[in-house]
């Protein structure tokens, strides 16, 4: 039991951490960064030990997710991720981010990226619940960022995202789906 | 590798810390709405709001007004379903008015509340309300606040792209969510034949400019789509109507998938003043359907169901120039047209941009036939013919747009929950807003209409949770009111809604208050079960059935004993309310009665049926507290078995001698 308090209270602080940062992001919105996606009008900061953990209550527990918690924080995303959705998200484990070459993802991080940050992220995203029963082989699936992702499904059912990404779990969440998966999705360049 | 292993001491500062966060983390939206801003929206004991606000009740079926800004709840006027507390659909006199094809239909689901607009400007006369569920429009007239009205829609199901009017109301529209097998057709057919059976409808209602009574004028048969929401053309786009439609893909199931197929739904454009030509020129195909029209006299206090027949359909497949299809991205909802007409938004709710049509650039592809094929016939324009500009990055799940008088329209953005307000002609962001949470419809005063109220905003959202105390499971739905004279947009009160709140409109006070009728004059109360004065009181009996001419002043009712009457039959209240004073409504209940109570406005006659099943006293009141002996204001109702020699007889304020006490029935 002890243990098992231990390891949860960092979380425990951390997930306020989360929810009180994007507080402050929104009352900023309100200056002069007219443009910025989101701002703090979501439910991450309601106070529900009880009801089904939402997509972004999952990634805050994850240890393997600390690199996407913390951009989605950056993209400002966490108000939208914790609203109702429906969302389906591929959800890049740290080790998929470790992946990239060195030094992408502390670029990303940067205020002047904020944009590009969150078009990749909103590439991750759907809206809706896509479960792997439903998808099929060859299917393209629209992305919150205006572009497709394509999904490849073997005769044994495994599926695999832009035909490279696995997808390692899915966890259910009040507000949708999450699919952990192995690799970072790139948008294709826009023409 | 060492991990942390935290002390005793160390845990208490950790909780303290999480603690400090915690308050720190308390909601800031409510904090600021109690500040400076909230005075704002503070009006005085005894002082009147600003504003009406006619707010759908969604699943409740019915309409609330609010004031504005107060957000203090005026009243409840019962629409689409039943309201004990009313009488609604329990009193003889309003049965009818929730008569269907399907029979007597005691509930809907009440969406987009419309306001009668005179040259493009709400006039305050009546306000349209859709049900969504057994499609049908209704109309409430602003003199007395009640239904006045409703009609059904045939060839549909769902009308969700509805109650929305033209420029001078010459119209009110309803379009089909659901495509179906049109009702002249055979329904039962396999659902996976949908491409070949099933087809879509809008309906064109037109509305008697001086009585306000609708009559289905045409409808126009289109492709099996969804559509969902509409908004008229307004100045130079007057004669035009403008229907955002999903689907399509035209699938039958798992529609959160398969409809969602395609990167572009359409805006369907209808030029309704050739629609009108095509019309008298007798190129409409006359159809076989059945529909009820109901229609409510404030001169009889009742209402009358007909049954119609007849309706003149017209394809938008076979009849060239009238129909024309404008590619939007992904899952259009909101479709809206800015104060000066030549703007159209449409708001893919799956979309990542807003597209923002130019009226003038439709007619000059329309001329020049830039199109991209046809879709079952009818044109598609070219996205970019058809383009003013793309709102970039407006945020996420656009729904809905409403406009102020100054060129600037405001978004609902349903997944990122915040209000966007953007310039209509530059389509750059200038500002946004949280909401908690979650918002759909969005109103401004006259916001839909050419001239715009500006002032305030009110957010109408889907989410409750934290922002009131807990009330178990279901949430009231909060709206939020925002100041937006300003630059910025400024959160001032959060106000609880029934039901849930969709689409909403608000009109100036004084457009509508000046109007308001304070009683019904009893001289001029056509209802045959009248009795206009307490010498009219009288019961009768026509075989099994009893008719009770009652009157109610205070604080009594005449008649106030009633015997003779048998179990089985079926007796009728007819009470009159005699007051002719206003706010003296006054209640009738009777004990044991299967249906509800009635409340009776001064001058008014309402019935109640009732069918005693045992013998025995049955005692009746007024449920409406009308003065200091409303506690008196009683009666009795003697029951006795069927065959009985009881006599009918009636009373009020006969004091029996001693020697006339009468014996119990044998």
């Amino acid at each position: 039991m002890k243990k098992i308090i231990k390891s949860l209270l960092p979380m425990f602080a951390f997930s306020f951490f989360v929810a009180c940062n994007n507080e402050n992001k929104g009352s900023n919105t309100s200056g002069d960064d007219n443009t910025t996606t989101t701002t703090s009008g979501g439910q991450e900061t309601v106070q529900d030990e009880e009801s089904q953990k939402d997509i972004v209550k999952i990634a805050v527990g994850s240890k393997d997710h600390s690199t996407l918690v913390a951009a989605l924080k950056q993209a400002d995303y966490v108000t939208a991720l914790s609203n109702a959705g429906p969302f389906t998200v591929f959800a890049p484990t740290n080790a998929a981010f470790d992946k990239l070459p060195a030094g992408t993802v502390d670029g990303l991080m940067k205020a002047d990226k904020k944009n590009d940050l969150q078009n990749i992220l909103e590439y991750h995203v759907s809206i809706g619940v896509f479960k792997e029963n439903m998808m099929q082989d060859g299917q393209l699936i629209d992305q919150a960022n205006n572009q497709k992702i394509t999904i490849s499904k073997s005769t044994d059912g495994k599926i695999t995202v832009n035909g490279k990404a696995n997808i390692l779990a899915a966890i259910p969440a009040s507000n949708g789906l999450v699919y952990v998966i192995d690799e970072v999705l790139l948008p294709p360049a826009k023409n | 590798m060492k991990i942390f292993q935290p002390k005793k001491w160390q845990y208490l500062f950790i909780t303290a810390f999480a603690f400090f966060l915690l308050e720190s983390c308390k909601p800031k939206g409510t904090q600021s709405a109690a500040g400076g801003d909230a005075t704002k929206a503070y009006v005085a004991p005894g002082k009147y709001d600003e504003f009406y606000n006619f707010v759908s009740g969604g699943f409740s079926g019915q309409m609330s007004v609010y004031g504005l800004p107060s957000g203090r709840l005026l009243r409840v006027i019962p629409v689409f379903s039943t309201d004990p507390e009313k009488g609604w659909g329990f009193s003889e006199e309003t049965k009818p008015m929730l008569n269907t094809s399907h029979g007597f239909v005691p509930w809907d689901d009440a969406h987009h509340p419309e306001l009668s607009q005179t040259n493009g400007e709400v006039d305050g006369r009546w306000v349209f309300i859709n049900g969504n569920n057994t499609p049908r429009i209704a109309r409430i007239d602003l003199k007395t606040f009640r239904t006045a009205e409703i009609i059904e829609i045939p060839n549909s199901a769902g009308n969700h792209s509805s109650a929305f009017v033209t420029e001078n109301t010459e119209y009110v529209v309803a379009g089909t969510r659901f495509s179906i097998p049109p009702d002249d057709a055979n329904g039962d057919v396999p659902i996976d034949s949908y491409k070949q059976n099933f087809k879509g409808n809008v309906s064109f209602l037109s509305v008697d400019p001086k009585e306000g009574h609708m009559k289905i004028a045409f409808q126009i048969r289109t492709p099996g789509v969804n559509f969902d929401l509409s908004h008229a053309g307004k100045g130079n786009s007057h004669g035009w109507f403008f229907f955002s439609c999903y689907n399509s893909e035209q699938a039958n199931t798992l529609l959160e998938v398969n409809a969602s197929q395609r990167d572009k739904d359409f805006i369907m454009a209808v030029n309704w003043k050739k629609a009108e030509e095509y019309l008298k020129a007798g190129k409409g195909r006359k159809q076989a359907v059945r529909y009820a029209h109901n229609i409510y006299s404030d001169k009889t206090h009742s209402a009358t169901s007909t049954i119609e027949t007849e309706i003149t359909v017209l394809d938008s497949k076979e009849l060239a120039d009238m129909v024309y299809l404008i590619p939007c991205p992904k899952s259009p909802h909101g479709c809206d047209v800015d104060p000066t007409g030549e703007y159209i938004v449409g708001s893919g709710k799956l979309a990542a941009l807003m597209p923002v049509y130019s009226f003038t650039k439709i007619q000059k592809a329309i001329a020049d036939k830039a199109f991209d094929g046809d879709y079952e016939g009818i044109p598609v324009i070219k996205y970019e013919a058809a383009l003013h500009g793309e709102v970039q990055k407006p945020g996420l799940g656009p729904l809905h747009t409403e406009f102020d008088a100054n060129g600037n329209a405001y978004t609902s953005m349903f997944v990122s929950s915040e209000v966007v307000k953007w310039n209509v002609k530059s389509l750059e962001v200038l500002d946004r807003v949280p909401t908690y949470y979650s918002i759909g419809h969005l109103m401004v005063p006259g916001g839909d209409s050419k001239k715009p109220f500006g002032k305030y905003l009110v957010a109408y959202n889907k989410i409750t949770k934290d922002r009131y105390l807990p009330t178990g499971p279901e949430l009231t739905q909060s709206a939020q009111l925002y100041d937006i004279s300003g630059d910025k947009m400024k959160l001032i009160l959060d106000f609880p809604t029934i039901g849930e709140p969709h689409y909403a409109q608000a009109a100036p006070a004084e457009l509508i208050n000046k109007n308001s009728l304070k009683f019904f004059k009893i001289e001029e109360n056509e209802n045959p079960y009248a009795a206009k004065g307490e010498g009219q009181a009288k019961v009768t009996r026509e075989g099994n059935k009893v008719h009770v001419y009652m009157t109610s002043i205070r604080s009594h009712f005449n008649p106030d004993n009633i015997e003779g009457v048998k179990v089985g039959d079926e007796v009728y209240f007819h009470v009159t309310n005699l007051e002719q004073d206003w706010d003296v409504p006054h209640g009738f209940s009777v004990k044991g009665a299967n249906n509800a109570e009635l409340l009776i406005m001064p001058g008014e006659t309402q019935t109640l049926k009732w069918v005693p099943e045992k013998s025995g006293m049955f005692p009746f009141y007024c449920t409406d507290f009308c003065s200091a002996l409303h506690q008196e204001m009683q009666g009795y109702i003697r029951v006795s078995p069927r065959g009985s020699n009881v006599a009918l007889e009636y009373s009020t304020g006969k004091t029996p001698a001693p020697s006339a006490a009468k014996e119990p029935a044998k």
